[in-house]
């Protein structure tokens, strides 16, 4: 009788498809945006909305690596409800790299239009004209420093949709972007983003006490997971018999499949055979 | 006994930009000129006159394998040394009104005899990647041959792939049958996975150069482009590796580099001696044709 030896099965709880060598990952980042920004686009100053929060603290980070602090503007863009602890973490920030740190307050826009054209708007639309308000200061104060922004959005927050079209995500280059945000929670802790900002439960802070993962109804940690599987091509059925729970592979995959149009530019009617990114294809450095 | 001396470039292209990739290799012929270094081949990576990702911009930058011999050769007699070149460089082309995506060797120079400039050979991309973030098929047509080609280095034979050329073990399998004592490969690899010490695809390309240099006993010289296009990061991490599946020099993996590498082809009769794995494949080659043959036949492909 010879002994048997079985093949493993993928364990569900495994960190491996999440696994990133944090040095190789942060160097890459950081020759990216010197290439993108310095190289393709001609700039040597970068503008980040410093939210108080772990993306745009790392994105703070490698953008003060890689064109110098002094050549990184950080805006900070309360609104009256943001949590004071999130401008005291931008602040912690900003003084840790020696980057530039302004403030600009958005109470004003924001309430100029709610209340004078939108009193009954709910939080969700409130929030998102905060988002919108934040854009047009960001890309505003970048012509000032003639600088360019750096977008923040993790991945995971681009396959749920959890971001306002148009606003989050439009910052014209963007390190983080293909990394989950547990990956974010990693490479943050390597490269020396304070451990209050890492370890504090993420929240969009539009509502006192909101965070993302009650927004969810599921934690990070497992989010990530389900989703390196579905975005790789796994059936829902097959990572359920991996282990996973369906409760849990049903929230993940309704959120991924009902947000493909955020991740995409408006839908335009195609009239010719020169329709531009249909049938006109240049890149966009081209 | 022959030596080369052969010289890597892995550059970053200017997006694009034709004229600013000409100069941009001008100065490397400068260099070579105000170094002390006697270099025979020069090589370039897939697509070092534009950038990779143009998508419909190939036919605004493709050029005819005479342009740009004329416009390479006219940069080296301004700016290289009083003596002859080899070239190997990647660009986008256009031969018989359609587009490719080639790689040009030549000599330049003002030489007389073998020394004459010319195009010797011209590699058409044989396999086109589209899928995923490529989409080669769409833009450019495919190469219909895998050729070597004789050198004016003592009548050495070489052969050029193009990238994805290499990740099929055939394509090297042909180039060492028809004579390749030297495989030039160029490539532009945008890098993906970050989770183990390398970055998956540096290890893919270490791993498959290794093989081709340890099944046919073939120098194996692969160019990898570098620099950002679009948020994709082409790794270089270009590769000398001599018969004996050496690995001899490794270029840094997304930053520009020169690496000069002494090619010495008394290696490939050693190695060839020492394991005759291409004997063996040429002693086979009817049944392996027959193999192939009856895939045809029986409709499986």
């Amino acid at each position: 009788m010879y002994d048997v030896i079985e093949q493993p099965k993928i364990d569900p709880n495994s960190e491996s498809p999440l696994a990133i060598n944090e040095q190789l990952v942060s160097e890459w980042l950081i020759d990216f945006i010197r290439d993108e920004l310095v190289r393709r686009r001609g700039f040597s100053k970068a503008v980040v909305g410093l939210s108080g929060g772990v993306d745009s603290a790392l994105v703070a980070y490698l953008c003060a690596r890689a064109i110098g602090p002094e050549n990184v503007h950080c805006i900070r863009m309360p609104y009256r409800s943001s949590s004071c602890e999130s401008l005291e973490h931008a602040k912690l920030v900003a003084d840790d790299l020696g980057v530039n740190l302004h403030t600009v307050e958005i109470t004003e826009a924001v309430d100029g239009y709610l209340k004078s054209f939108a009193p009954e708007a709910d939080g969700r639309r409130r929030g998102n004209v905060m988002a919108r308000m934040r854009m047009i200061v960001l890309f505003d104060q970048s012509e000032k420093y003639r600088a360019l922004p750096i977008g923040t959005g993790n991945k995971t927050e681009r396959l749920f949709g959890y971001f306002t079209w148009h606003a989050d995500d439009s910052p014209p280059i963007n390190p983080l972007g293909d990394l989950y945000k547990t990956q974010v929670w990693k490479l943050s802790k390597y490269i020396g983003v304070p451990t209050v900002i890492v370890d504090k439960p993420a929240s969009a802070d539009l509502v006192v006490g909101q965070t993302d993962e009650s927004d969810f109804g599921i934690k990070y940690e497992l989010a990530d997971k389900v989703l390196s599987y579905l975005v790789r091509g796994y059936t829902p059925e097959r990572m359920i018999e991996m282990g996973f729970e369906r409760e849990h592979v049903d929230i993940v995959k309704k959120r991924l499949d009902g947000t493909h149009w955020k991740r995409h530019l408006p839908t335009v009617a195609m009239l010719s055979s020169t329709a531009i990114n249909d049938f006109y294809l240049r890149p966009v450095d081209y | 006994m022959l030596k080369l001396s052969v010289l890597a470039a892995q550059i970053k292209p200017n997006k694009g930009d034709y004229r600013a990739n000409l100069s941009q290799i001008g100065k490397i012929f400068a260099q070579i000129r105000e170094s002390a270094i006697d270099v025979d081949v020069l090589t370039l990576p897939e697509t070092a006159m534009s950038g990779y990702f143009l998508e419909g911009g190939v036919r605004e930058v493709a050029r005819t394998k005479e342009e740009i011999f004329a416009e390479l050769n006219a940069q080296y007699l301004e700016h290289g040394p009083d003596r002859s070149l080899d070239i190997v460089v990647g660009f986008y082309e256009q031969w018989e009104r359609k587009y490719y995506n080639s790689c040009l060797y030549a000599t330049l120079g003002t030489g007389e005899g073998v020394d004459t400039p010319k195009i010797v050979h011209v590699h058409r991309k044989f396999f086109l990647p589209t899928y995923g973030v490529f989409d080669e098929k769409r833009f450019v047509s495919r190469g219909r041959t895998i050729d070597s080609f004789t050198t004016r280095f003592g009548q050495v034979k070489a052969a050029v792939l193009i990238c994805e050329d290499a990740w099929h073990s055939i394509t090297p399998m042909i180039a060492a049958l028809k004579g390749a004592q030297i495989l030039y490969i160029v490539s532009a690899s945008p890098a993906r996975g970050f989770g183990e010490v390398l970055i998956g695809n540096v290890s893919q390309w270490k791993q498959l150069v290794y093989n081709i240099a340890a099944e046919h006993n073939i120098w194996v010289i692969q160019t990898g482009l570098v620099g950002f296009e679009g948020g994709k990061g082409f790794v270089g991490c270009s590769l000398v590796v001599d018969p004996f599946a050496v690995t001899r020099l490794e270029g840094p993996v997304g930053k520009e580099a020169l690496l000069h590498a002494e090619v010495d082809l008394d290696d490939v009769s050693v190695a060839r001696a020492t394991s005759p794995m291409l004997a063996d494949l040429e002693a086979n080659l009817a049944d392996v044709r027959r193999e192939i043959d009856q895939i045809e036949r029986t409709g499986r492909v």
